[in-house]
């Protein structure tokens, strides 16, 4: 009719982040690396299976420093996402929904993800796992 | 899917500089999102010198003093200018608030301030709210019952009762909550967010109601509820302080409760 088409307000890109927003986003996307990990898991219990030759080339690609770097992100992810989940499941019984709450458990939770991967790695590399 | 871009006619391009007189000693910028639909342009953000030694302490006030003095082609929704009605929600520092009471002290910085996320723009700042409005209709929020009222009296509560209802009964439908969250950004079309679903819940919760068995039926619906996944954005925003966060946490518990 004439009326030209109206447009879309900005969104992702005006508003500001927030602790709570920002957390909800990595717990989905560290799901997905996670889920990524699994498959990189059967990979290195494959090359076990498939004998020295192969297995020694999965370590190699391992204690590459990129390959140290996947690991690393890894472990965060699953200490994140756990931690998360925990906390995902405190809301799910109705506990935590107050603001200051709610951005409490956000900062313990981002904590306890970077202090558990420290802990596992300094065990790794001082080769006490 | 999600669509994380603006469309090609929503881009916003840079605007127009409105500077303040040379008297002014103590400016404040407010950059402002235009959009004006008989140009057939893109929507702008145009920059405004305020003199804050003569304009009031809230962001409306800034506001109606650029669209009294400066330019008068603003356009933006206002009424009681205390945090009752609910007209001037708009984001404002990427935040969405009521510009009346959203204080420029607690700004750092430029003023920047955009119509509530991810809406159709009538103009300016004034986004279109039929489709948020409807949501609202589409919970039924009224009171049904099947039993007749006392003869001789209107329908009682307990204060108990009555207690169950704060922090629900008194949202002023300003859309704050529902706009902040990006599930309803994505969905908005079957999600219906957090303000229709507060005020779901809030009828729900309502001991007089006796429609709560038809009221979650409605709602146990893959999109019109648990697109909720409680990215809190909601309860952050809510200038009146209320939580939809919770209140949709609750809607889902009393799901899960009458399985069993």
């Amino acid at each position: 009719m004439g009326v030209p088409q109206r447009p879309l307000s900005p969104h992702l890109g005006i508003y500001r982040w927030q602790l709570t927003m920002a957390l909800s986003i990595l717990h989905r996307l560290t799901g997905v690396f996670l889920s990524i990990g699994a498959v990189a898991l059967v990979i290195v219990l494959a090359s076990i299976a498939s004998g020295p030759d192969e297995f020694v080339m999965v370590q190699e690609w391992i204690s590459h420093p990129l390959g140290q770097l996947v690991l690393i992100a890894w472990v965060f992810s699953l200490f994140l996402h756990m931690a998360n989940g925990v906390r995902h499941l405190f809301w799910d019984a109705g506990w935590g929904f107050e603001k200051s709450t709610a951005n409490a458990t956000g900062i313990w939770v981002v904590l306890f993800a970077i202090a558990a991967t420290i802990v596992v790695w300094m065990m790794a590399w001082g080769g006490i796992l | 899917m999600a669509q994380f871009t603006l469309p090609a006619n929503s881009v916003v391009k840079p605007g127009k500089s409105f500077a303040a007189p040379a008297s002014a000693k103590n400016i404040k910028v407010f950059k402002v999102y235009r959009y004006e639909p008989d140009s057939g342009e893109n929507p702008r953000v145009d920059s405004y010198e305020v003199d804050m030694d003569t304009c009031g302490p809230m962001v409306l006030d800034a506001l109606i003093k650029i669209k009294n003095e400066i330019d008068p082609t603003l356009t933006f929704r206002r009424s009681c200018r205390e945090g009752i009605c609910g007209s001037c929600s708009m984001n404002i520092d990427g935040l969405n608030t009521l510009a009346c009471i959203k204080a420029i002290a607690d700004i750092k910085g430029d003023v920047k301030v955009y119509p509530l996320p991810h809406m159709e723009v009538v103009k300016d700042l004034v986004p279109d709210l039929t489709n948020f409005y409807a949501q609202y209709a589409s919970i039924k929020p009224w009171m049904q019952t099947d039993t007749p009222p006392p003869p001789d009296r209107e329908r009682l509560q307990s204060k108990e009762d009555r207690e169950k209802l704060e922090g629900l009964e008194e949202c002023i439908l300003c859309a704050c909550c529902s706009t902040s969250c990006p599930s309803y950004w994505w969905n908005s079309d079957r999600y219906l967010g957090p303000a229709a679903l507060l005020a779901a819940y809030r009828w729900i919760a309502d001991s007089r109601d006796e429609a709560t068995g038809e009221r979650l039926d409605e709602l146990e619906d893959p999109f019109k509820l648990y697109r909720c996944h409680t990215i809190m954005n909601c309860t952050q925003a809510c200038p009146k302080n209320l939580n939809p966060a919770k209140a949709i946490a609750e809607i889902k518990k009393l799901i899960v409760k009458r399985r069993n």
